[in-house]
């Protein structure tokens, strides 16, 4: 966990999905909103579990209460500057496997709403 | 045949035609969309204005106060300007506006990080056409702080050698996230062990990018490199 504040960091987060995810439905023309999808990278610096802690709390009372949170987990994958491997990073080292050189993330630190389910 | 879902029933007022008549809606947005709206609007009308502004992250008790007063005494204080967030107290700013420059304070209450929005009321208050250089010391965190754009042109994470040469490691995506690292209280080093060259290895690991400096607030060592960096060459000494 991130420490003492880390449900409130979250709470806010989950408050930015919730805004999006109303305008969009009301853009959209729909009466609630059953599932959300997020993509959330390794390394974007926000923890999935804190986030769906958060979700019940925020979505309660909304036209998305007791909608379903699916979140999708994009890994860390770098690619090495030398010699160009693609590989999986593990704890955000950006060290390529094969020669040691270093490496440029190229997937990881997303944070996105990617879908709504609505009736 | 319903049109909708393809049942046997021709009615949709019918109270058997229940179903859920669900569609997806691609999105595919950003989820801190709103933040880096506001971000990118100050980055904007900091460079229109001319400002180096810079994102100052490290854990509580880094030094990051202590090296922004270090820093003002080697100024010209009416080019340099600070804002600094905090759970509670206006302790920082206070020490800062003793060495004279502007410090505005933002409490944040329970946020444990500074968000693009939280600004707007701290720079509309400064003259941001005269400053050269403008800090937020955001709120003393290294996870929050990470995914919210400030409009920062120089994102600073700072390391003091009693945190240990594995902080880095801990943190990937933060550290990952920084322009500059810089090692704060050089002057300890030695009396804690610190491994500068194992530090600077995993600083490397994490962000190859990153420039790396060492710094002693208290001694002034690595000061000069740091301005420089800061782009406060250009300044009348004091």
């Amino acid at each position: 966990m991130a420490g003492g504040n880390s449900v409130v960091h979250e709470l806010s987060l989950m408050e930015a999905v919730r805004r999006q995810a109303l305008e969009a439905l009301d853009r959209h023309g729909g009466e609630r909103i059953v599932a959300i999808t997020l993509r959330i990278g390794a390394l974007a610096g926000v923890e999935p579990d804190c986030l769906a802690m958060a979700f019940e709390v925020v979505m309660a009372e909304s036209l998305a209460a007791g909608a379903r949170l699916q979140i999708e987990s994009v890994p860390a994958e770098g690619r090495c500057r030398s010699c160009g491997q693609v590989f999986a990073v593990r704890a955000g080292l950006l060290v390529c496997p094969v020669c040691g050189g270093p490496a440029s993330l190229e997937r990881g630190r997303e944070l996105q709403l990617v879908s709504l389910d609505v009736t | 045949m319903c049109t909708d879902c393809g049942c046997s029933l021709t009615s949709l007022q019918a109270p058997q035609h229940q179903h859920q008549h669900q569609r997806m809606l691609h999105l595919h947005t950003a989820l801190l969309a709103q933040n880096d709206a506001g971000a990118a609007l100050l980055r904007q009308r900091f460079e229109q204005d001319g400002v180096h502004v810079v994102n100052l992250l490290s854990s509580p008790g880094s030094g990051k106060t202590s090296l922004l007063e270090a820093l003002a005494s080697r100024c010209d204080p009416a080019a340099m300007a600070v804002i600094v967030g905090d759970l509670a107290t206006d302790h920082d700013a206070r020490r800062l506006q003793r060495t004279g420059v502007q410090a505005i304070q933002i409490t944040t209450g329970q946020a444990c990080h500074l968000e693009a929005a939280m600004l707007g009321a701290a720079v509309d208050a400064l003259p941001l056409p005269e400053l050269q250089l403008l800090v937020i010391e955001n709120v003393g965190n290294l996870v929050c702080p990470t995914a919210y754009d400030l409009g920062e042109t120089q994102r600073i994470v700072l390391l003091s050698v009693t945190e240990g040469e594995d902080k880095p490691l801990k943190y990937p995506a933060t550290f990952y996230s920084a322009d500059l690292v810089v090692i704060s209280k050089s002057d300890l080093a030695a009396a804690v062990g610190f491994n500068r060259s194992l530090a600077r290895q995993n600083i490397a690991q994490v962000a190859p990018d990153a420039t790396v400096l060492e710094v002693s607030a208290r001694t002034g060592a690595g000061m000069d490199a740091l301005m420089q960096q800061l782009r406060l060459g250009a300044l009348q000494p004091r």
